[in-house]
């Protein structure tokens, strides 16, 4: 079982203790909004954090694979469009079948044709001429999908199955998704593995952006099901009136008025359903987080886990000691992926909307890296630790800026022009607070808040 | 016969005119990211930024000309406000260097650390962009926009098609000629030049022939500054000044430089063009073409294009990708990634 230093217990302490903080200034549904989305960040942080800090396997694709889980969430949950299916169902089958065939041909062509430049050319000619035969099916029945009430389907719907799944299934893309990147891409040197993965997830989202039969693209899909009650049946609720009722009981019974003590009950549930529904939030996502951070940990320390290590420290000697380095490569980079994906879903299913033109590299990709290497990459405590404390700061950095603001400008008139224009630029001063953190994080403590801990056994 | 004439100028003037001043903007953008690799040995991801802060300050000293009634006639006020953002760019590397590079070249870091450094320097222009000017959409452009309109040519030549040149288009080209030249002539024949060649080819050979490593790190500051302030200047003239638009335009510049040869100058300006031209021929609707060509009976129906625009973006990707997968070391040898 795992033990905590007493440092690291400090950090959960402080982890626990923002939240508290927030929950009694800013009121306790801020504080756990905040929560849910620490939680989100720090699986995706973990995902990251396993590819990159056992394995040394750099992963700039995170915006993709969030994606791809978002999508897994809307293709589980949402409800199946029969008419979609009768129109382009079809087309969109021959399609595939024949994409599918098309790749037997190109792998037969590599397998048989020996001479390189007729390979290439024998290639081409049927890439080129098998997709325009499939983007002939193709194009037809994508039309007639898009066609179908575009103004609230237009697209083929889902499975209809309750949403909590997609959570798996999200992880599933994913990890299909990085197997693809993966078998292209592992091997370049990692900056440039870097710069690859960025630009594949950046196709990634475009696909999902502009393919509207699968995702609706820039016209969203909202409205998916939640996995919790809505507050509104909760409001109607005689277990939850009571419920309510009974935590309050001494401050209600000190109002006498009866209509007056109604008034106030009703605003204490409708309150408490807004909480309890991000409470419920708060514990799904955490179950899913400790259930990973348990068999993360236990990988980490497991031979695979210390394989893993030997192979980011010194390749060529992990390769000298027979360990295959390319499929372990390829393994890890897939395991994170998957994480990464499974978040993406939770995202999704937090938000209860799907918007394709939301996933930016700067917001999905670059800040993650960020809690990986503040919190501590190859700890995945640190790596939790990241996640919380950067989405945290994120957050609290507006009312902070302003706060700052409005005292160093405190001599000067509410009317003047420098003061107005910082008050605007308040929410780009988050960039700046995270530009500053990661460099002096690398500058002063390159291994991260928690360091990975040297194991000698 | 002038059917085939039209169908040129069709091609001219949504392909090759505005593929060559996008390409040339890549060009210089990707030179200058070669630039950082081949010296300072990281992959830069502020560069896109730096181009930005380049183009702001070009912009900030373009207003202050435009209200002191400064310009210069038909010509963009831009130009002249361009050395003003040249300078600042230049002093933004050589600070961004000194409180924050040098320490880790000095650590003999791996390019993997240095590339997260330049994350965060990225982060911190991102930042300082947006607080100073916003990010809204700014069109600084004035002077003579069009140097020959479509009208013009129509009825200039008696052709059914016009041919639009946009005075931006003309600049950029002519900038980026002039600049790509004294790059080239620098690099082979002054001592400066043939210095930083040495240092990139090998260092510890170089360090050992008496070459101050401050002094080349220090000189290719300075031109990467040049180059970018000039292409993020020329992007925003051509096109329109927009903070995001910059943060994008990184990966197109990436994939110019290691598509031609991550390390390799030449392959760099090659890589830009090369993306260009496939990002606007891949999406371009050619019916209007075919139309001109091809004698009526089989005219296309379609619009005869292979990808929507939508796709722009993910083609220069595609690119990159076939590329690393047949030609792992770019079209012309880089060093091998």
């Amino acid at each position: 079982m795992m033990k905590f230093e007493r440092y690291e217990w400090v950090a959960i302490t402080i982890m626990i203790s923002l939240f508290i903080f927030v929950g009694f200034i800013q009121g306790w549904s801020v504080s756990l909004v905040i929560l849910n989305m620490c939680i989100i960040s720090a699986i995706m942080t973990m995902g990251v954090n396993i590819s990159w800090g056992y394995a040394g396997v750099i992963n700039f694709g995170v915006m993709g694979f969030l994606a791809m889980g978002g999508l897994a969430a809307v293709l589980v949950s949402y409800p199946p469009i029969a008419e979609s299916w009768q129109v382009g169902g079809r087309g969109l089958g021959i399609s595939f079948a024949l994409l599918f065939v098309l790749v037997i041909a190109v792998m037969y062509i590599n397998k048989t044709v020996i001479q390189k430049r007729n390979r290439y050319i024998l290639n081409s000619l049927i890439i080129f001429f098998g997709i325009l035969i499939i983007r002939h099916f193709y194009l037809n029945a994508t039309h007639n999908i898009e066609d179908v009430n575009p103004a609230i389907a237009g697209f083929l719907g889902g499975l209809g199955l309750p949403i909590i799944f997609s959570w798996i299934v999200g992880g599933l893309f994913a990890a299909g998704v990085a197997f693809v990147i993966g078998k292209v891409a592992l091997g370049l040197r990692s900056d440039y593995l870097a710069i690859v993965t960025l630009g594949i997830s950046e196709i990634v989202v475009s696909v999902l952006k502009h393919e509207e039969w699968l995702s609706r693209g820039v016209k969203n899909v909202i409205g998916l099901k939640r996995p919790v009650p809505y507050e509104i049946d909760l409001q109607n609720a005689d277990w939850f009136i009571n419920l309510v009722t009974y935590l309050n009981s001494s401050k209600l019974n000190n109002i006498i008025d009866v209509s007056d003590r109604q008034q106030v009950l009703n605003n204490l549930i409708i309150d408490g359903s807004g909480i309890f529904v991000k409470l419920s939030y708060a514990i799904l996502f955490l179950i899913v987080m400790l259930i990973i951070f348990y068999f993360a940990n236990k990988a980490q320390l497991s031979p695979w886990g210390r394989m893993m290590r030997a192979i980011r420290d010194n390749e060529t000697a992990a390769n000298a000691m027979g360990k295959d380095v390319v499929k372990q490569h390829l393994i890890i980079f897939v395991i994170g992926a998957a994480i990464v994906g499974v978040a993406g879903a939770m995202l999704v299913t937090l938000d209860g909307l799907f918007t394709p033109s939301g996933y930016r590299p700067l917001r999905f990709t670059f800040i993650i890296w960020i809690m990986v290497i503040v919190g501590g990459s190859g700890n995945n405590l640190g790596a939790i630790f990241g996640g919380f404390v950067i989405w945290f700061s994120w957050i609290e950095a507006a009312p902070l800026t302003t706060f700052i603001i409005n005292q160093l400008t405190i001599g000067l008139e509410p009317t003047n022009a420098l003061k107005l224009h910082l008050l605007d630029s308040v929410p780009y001063f988050r960039y700046l607070f995270m530009g500053l953190i990661l460099l002096l994080i690398l500058r002063y403590r390159p291994k991260g808040i928690i360091p990975e801990k040297v194991r000698h056994s | 016969m002038i059917d085939f004439l039209n169908s040129i100028i069709v091609l001219l003037n949504f392909i090759i005119i505005p593929g060559i001043s996008y390409g040339s903007q890549l060009a210089l953008g990707a030179l200058g990211v070669t630039f950082v690799y081949a010296i300072l040995r990281f992959a830069n991801f502020a560069h896109g930024e730096i181009m930005s802060f380049g183009a702001m300050i070009t912009i900030l000293f373009t207003w202050y000309f435009q209200s002191q009634n400064i310009g210069l006639g038909i010509l963009p006020t831009a130009l002249l406000a361009l050395p003003v953002g040249i300078i600042a760019t230049i002093i933004l590397c050589i600070i961004s260097d000194k409180f924050v590079f040098q320490y880790y070249r000095y650590q003999k870091s791996v390019p993997v650390v240095l590339a997260m450094v330049s994350i965060g320097v990225m982060f911190v222009i991102n930042a300082i962009i947006r607080i100073i000017i916003g990010t809204e959409t700014i069109k600084f452009s004035d002077g003579q926009k069009f140097i020959m309109k479509a009208k013009q040519f129509k009825v200039m030549t008696g052709l059914n098609e016009g041919l639009a040149l946009k005075s931006s288009q003309v600049i950029t080209i002519l900038i980026t000629i002039l600049l790509l030249t004294f790059t080239f002539w620098f690099l082979q024949k002054t001592k400066t030049g043939k210095s930083m060649r040495a240092f990139s080819d090998n260092e510890d050979l170089a360090l050992l022939s008496g070459i101050n490593p401050d002094r080349v790190v220090f000189t290719t500051w300075i031109i990467v500054g040049v180059l970018a302030c000039v292409a993020g200047t020329l992007y925003g003239l051509d096109k329109s000044y927009k903070p995001i638009i910059y943060l994008n335009l990184v990966l197109p510049i990436f994939a110019s430089a290691i598509v031609g040869g991550i390390g390799s100058p030449f392959g760099a300006v090659v890589g830009g063009y090369v993306i260009a031209f496939s990002e606007i021929m891949v999406t371009y609707a050619y019916k209007k073409f075919f139309v001109y060509l091809l004698p009526s009976s089989i005219e296309p129906t379609g619009l005869v294009q292979l990808l929507s625009t939508d796709y722009k973006f993910a083609v220069s990707f595609s690119i990159l990708v076939i590329v690393l997968l047949i030609r792992p070391s770019g079209i012309f040898k880089g060093r091998v990634l």
